[in-house]
């Protein structure tokens, strides 16, 4: 089994003058696991993943991503891991295609494997039709499942999603959680915050952050049991109210 | 290196696809330059003036003529009596007043001695400045050739020459000034907004998670604000040499090497300009207010630093726009090589230096 984590945190701290981010946190996630990463605004939840995909530097504790310690081969990391923020983060002001060529570029692809991967995904979303206009006069939801595409784009081993659903109608939500799931079913590990506690049900496992510390982590089921709660909703509030 | 290719593909659909980045990139060089070369000037053209003629005998005739037929002045009205010269200046369209005194001739012949007034509308001092001295000259050279006949006693005749600048254009003043600004803002503004926007769009977020290195980013950034710096530089000297006859007397190859390690500098600063602010708005004010201004003011582009308080021509040493318009000045109009210019040339190179040092440490600051 422990040859299957992907992500091993032990004791991981960040700490910003006397205030204290990130609060030693410890956990685990296996290879295809989607693990969902809780916790209320101010909560440190940013900042932890931050840590992870190595644009943050941890003040103690250790963590070993996709292989690869956090502390000294950030560099290795970022090449095995895909991202996409609460922030849409493709370019407005580019194509669909130049998009992905793009992203496709600085990810290191050869144009030919760009090519083929951009055809791929552009059936796959059915976008044929939009494929020369530009990423800004698209809906957002859209957006997001491009966004998504692209972060995938490398087959990176984890993706890292910062509330990707923020603002997207409940059907295109639905869609981009079957999108994850064909993603976890190929082997792909996500690692997902989210606001959206029925979100929270479509976890494999699920750990809540309280004040920089993981307060709970467990499968959504047995939080449930845990705190005696219906939903997951009430398990958050449970644990935020403390 | 592919991935730099690509990366500089993006950044110029972006510039490309922006028409308020195009317009600031080549309307307003030439916009600029234009403005400049023709509208601002110093020189003074078909200024009308009146004239209150107390003697109306053969001499100030002579004088009269004299002045309306020079292309600086043309005669609007004769006046008759004092009071009407505050309404016709009142009115605005005179530009300056000629008073000659009774028996103006006379007083000449009798007693080698006579008056005339000259007055100006000071509203504008600089013109009343330059009108009463143009005044003064045609006066003098007036009285010069009176005086060539008769054996006078001693006579110092002032033989001025101006040289690098014999006709004293102003534009030869202006384009060295412009072609600052431009490099500036394009550079320094342009940069730091688009890295700015990147910032505030969370897209610089994925760039710095990819695995290209923030300074991959950053160079990638701001290497075809390069290039259009460049050509906006062509442009600009192409423009003064054709349009305004401006002479580059130096080595071009020279001024072009200055030019660029002036470009290096200024993009030095957008990308610092870059690290402290948040927003595009941000950025854009710091570098309006923060560079444009010192530029105009302090650099000597428009008023000459030696004439300035001592404080402020202290200043005016830590503004490298500075040292740019003296080596610039030099090459276009002096046309002087490296041994002359090379003390203002390390100056440059010090602070662009400094600058990346410096911008480079604090972006390492925000990554933590």
């Amino acid at each position: 089994m422990s040859n299957n984590k992907v992500i091993e945190v032990e004791g991981l701290t960040k700490m910003f003058g006397d205030f204290i981010a990130v609060n030693a946190i410890t956990f685990n996630v296996e290879k295809g696991e989607i693990f969902g990463f809780l916790g209320a605004n101010g909560a440190g939840k940013t900042t932890a993943m931050k840590m992870l995909i190595g644009i943050s530097n941890p003040t103690s504790g250790a963590a070993n991503v996709a292989g690869f310690d956090v502390f000294t081969n950030a560099e290795d990391i970022k090449k095995n891991i895909g991202y996409m923020s609460q922030k849409f983060a493709l370019y407005d002001d580019l194509t669909v295609k130049e998009n992905i060529t793009f992203f496709g570029g600085i990810y290191g692809l050869s144009r030919k494997k760009i090519k083929e991967k951009s055809t791929i995904l552009i059936e796959e979303l059915g976008l044929q039709n939009v494929s020369n206009q530009l990423v800004g006069s698209l809906p957002l939801g859209w957006k997001q499942k491009i966004a998504f595409s692209v972060a995938l784009l490398h087959n990176p081993k984890i993706v890292f999603l910062d509330e990707p659903t923020g603002g997207v109608d409940p059907i295109t939500r639905r869609q981009f959680w079957e999108m994850i799931y064909k993603a976890a079913n190929q082997g792909t590990t996500i690692f997902v915050t989210t606001h959206y506690m029925d979100e929270a049900e479509y976890c494999d496992r699920v750990s809540i952050m309280v004040n920089g510390k993981i307060e709970a982590l467990n499968t959504p089921k047995k939080l449930k049991e845990q705190f005696k709660a219906k939903s997951m909703n009430d398990v958050f509030l449970k644990l935020a109210r403390g | 290196m592919k991935r730099f290719i690509g990366f500089i593909k993006k950044e110029f659909y972006h510039i490309f696809r922006d028409k308020r980045s195009l317009f600031i990139l080549f309307g307003m060089p030439i916009a600029q330059i234009l403005l400049f070369g023709f509208a601002i000037t110093n020189e003074i053209n078909n200024v009308d003036i009146a004239v209150l003629d107390h003697s109306k005998d053969a001499t100030t005739k002579e004088i009269i003529n004299k002045i309306s037929a020079s292309k600086y002045f043309s005669i609007d009205q004769f006046i008759e009596k004092e009071s009407d010269i505050k309404s016709v200046f009142k009115k605005g369209k005179v530009k300056a007043v000629l008073n000659f005194e009774k028996d103006f001739s006379k007083n000449l012949i009798k007693e080698n001695h006579s008056n005339i007034q000259v007055i100006t509308d000071a509203t504008d001092p600089n013109t009343a400045n330059t009108i009463s001295n143009y005044v003064n000259a045609i006066l003098q050279n007036y009285l010069r050739e009176q005086n060539k006949n008769s054996t006078s006693a001693y006579q110092i005749t002032p033989q001025s020459r101006m040289v690098f600048n014999p006709e004293l254009k102003s534009v030869y003043m202006f384009v060295p000034g412009v072609m600052t600004i431009i490099l500036m803002l394009v550079s320094a503004m342009m940069t730091s907004i688009s890295i700015t926007r990147e910032k505030e769009l969370g897209t610089m977020e994925i760039l710095l998670v990819s695995p290209l290195k923030p300074l991959q980013v950053i160079i990638g950034k701001v290497f075809p604000y390069i290039f259009l710096s460049i050509i906006n530089a062509v442009v600009i000297i192409i423009l003064s040499l054709f349009i305004f006859k401006m002479p580059v007397q130096g080595s071009l190859f020279l001024l072009g090497l200055e030019s660029v390690l002036f470009i290096i500098t200024s993009l030095a600063l957008g990308i610092l300009i870059s690290t402290i602010s948040a927003t595009q708005q941000t950025a854009m004010m710091i570098s309006l207010m923060g560079l444009m201004l010192p530029v105009i003011l302090l650099s000597g582009f428009i008023f000459p630093v030696t004439s300035m308080p001592l404080p402020l021509q202290i200043i005016s040493n830590i503004i490298p726009a500075k040292w740019f318009i003296i080596i610039i000045k030099a090459i276009m109009l002096k046309g002087v090589g490296l041994q002359y210019i090379w003390k203002e040339t390390l100056i440059l190179l010090g602070m662009t230096v400094f600058f990346i040092g410096l911008s480079v440490k604090k972006y390492k600051i925000r990554l933590e």
